[in-house]
C-alpha cells in the first residue's frame, strides 16, 4: 500500500510518500514503525504502550485523530492509500510527533489535580458506587490523555486559548468526586473566558474518543453546573 | 476573551425573553391582517400605546443583546478578533441594533 507520511518540523514540512507491504493484522502504529526500521530511521513519531492505554500514539490519518495503536489498517485504508499527519490543533515538534504541551497545559490550568480537604484523623466519606455524581466521576476518569479529543475539536482550531474536551472533562469528573475539596475554585476556572461556555456542543470529541468516553455531555454538565452555583451564590 | 458565564446567561436569558415574544408578535400578525390591513389601521393601533411600546421595546432590547452575544462568538472564531476590540465589537453591535430597533418603536408607538 502507498502511505503519504507528514514529514517537517514547527517551521512546515510536507508529504513523503511510503511503499509499505500490507499485512493481515496490521495497525497504522505497526505501519509507521516499518516505515521507520525499514525505509527511513529518521522519521520521528511517538508511542509507548502499543496496547491503547498510555494515550501517546494518536495521530491523524486520513485526516481523522485516531489512537494508531488500536487502528486496523484494513478499517482506515481508503483505495490502497493510507494518509499520517501529526495531530492537528498542536504545535508540530518533527514528523508526526505533536507537542502536547499546549494540552496538557491546559489540563493544569483547570485545576485537575486532587486536594484533599480533610486531615487522616477525619473519617472517610463513604461514597456508593451507584450515585449520580460518582457515576458522572467514574465515566471521565477512564481518559487517556490521548488528545484525540483536542485534535477533533473545531472550537479549539477555531479558538486556541478554549480549555478544550479533555480538560474540561477532567474538571467534571473532579466537580463530582466529593473528596476532592477545591470544587468550587474548578466551577470558577470553567465559569471564566475559554472555559466550557465556549463549547457549541458540535460533539467531535464524544465521536471521536477512542475510549468511547463523552466529553460533550460532560461540558453539558460542567455548564449547568456553573449556571446553579452561579444563581446559589446569587449571581 | 470569548463567553464567561455572565454572556452566556444573558444570551440564554434574552432568548428566553424573545420566544414567548416571537409568538405573540407572528401570532398577532396572522390575526390583525384577518380582512386585509393597512399601515394607516396598524398604526392607529400602536401609536400611543404603553403596552405596545413596552413590548417591542423589550423584544429589541433582549434581540439586540443576543445578536451581538451570538456574532461576537462568530467573529472571534473566525476572524480571531480578541481583548479590547472584541469588546468594543461587541458593545458596537449591541448600539446599532439597539438604536435601529429603538427608532422603529418609537416611530410605530409615539404619537
Amino acid at each position: 500500500m502507498e502511505v503519504a507520511v507528514w514529514r517537517g518540523d514547527e517551521t512546515g514540512g510536507r508529504y513523503e510518500t511510503f511503499d509499505v507491504p500490507a499485512q493481515d493484522n496490521q495497525t497504522i502504529l505497526d505501519v509507521v514503525t516499518w516505515i521507520q526500521q525499514n525505509s527511513d530511521a529518521t522519521l520521528t513519531y511517538r508511542f509507548a504502550c502499543r496496547v491503547g492505554m498510555c494515550g501517546s500514539c494518536a495521530m491523524m490519518v486520513n485526516g481523522t485523530p485516531r489512537w494508531t495503536c488500536r487502528t486496523h489498517v484494513r478499517k482506515v485504508l481508503k483505495g490502497n492509500r493510507l494518509q499520517v499527519a501529526p495531530l492537528q490543533n498542536l504545535p508540530v515538534i518533527k514528523d508526526l510527533a505533536a507537542d502536547m504541551d499546549p494540552f496538557f497545559d491546559k489540563w493544569v490550568r483547570v485545576g485537575g489535580r486532587h486536594e484533599p480537604g480533610k486531615t487522616r484523623h477525619d473519617q472517610i466519606e463513604a461514597i456508593p458506587p451507584d450515585t449520580p455524581d460518582r457515576e458522572n466521576a467514574d465515566a471521565g476518569i477512564e481518559c487517556i490523555n490521548c488528545s484525540v479529543c483536542y485534535a477533533a475539536c473545531d472550537t479549539v482550531r477555531g479558538n486556541p486559548d478554549y480549555l478544550g474536551p479533555a480538560a474540561l472533562q477532567r474538571a467534571w469528573t473532579i466537580v463530582n468526586d466529593e473528596k476532592h475539596a477545591g470544587r468550587q475554585q474548578i466551577l470558577n476556572t470553567v465559569a471564566a473566558s475559554d472555559g466550557c461556555f465556549n463549547c457549541h456542543s458540535m460533539g467531535n470529541c464524544t465521536v471521536h474518543c477512542p475510549n468511547g468516553l463523552d466529553p460533550m455531555n460532560a461540558i453539558a454538565g460542567l455548564k449547568r453546573a456553573v449556571t446553579k452555583n452561579r444563581f446559589k451564590r446569587g449571581g | 476573551m470569548m463567553l464567561d458565564v455572565r454572556l452566556y446567561l444573558a444570551q440564554r436569558i434574552s432568548a428566553m425573553i424573545m420566544a414567548p415574544l416571537v409568538f405573540i408578535h407572528l401570532g398577532m400578525m396572522v390575526y390583525a391582517i384577518q380582512g386585509g390591513l393597512s399601515a394607516a389601521e396598524i398604526l392607529g393601533r400602536t401609536q400611543g400605546s404603553v403596552f405596545w411600546m413596552l413590548f417591542y421595546g423589550l423584544f429589541v432590547a433582549a434581540a439586540s443583546l443576543h445578536a451581538a452575544i451570538g456574532l461576537r462568538v462568530i467573529v472571534h472564531e473566525t476572524l480571531r478578533l480578541r481583548g479590547m476590540a472584541l469588546r468594543a465589537l461587541t458593545w458596537g453591535l449591541f448600539a446599532v441594533f439597539f438604536v435601529m430597533g429603538a427608532r422603529a418603536v418609537m416611530a410605530v408607538t409615539m404619537i
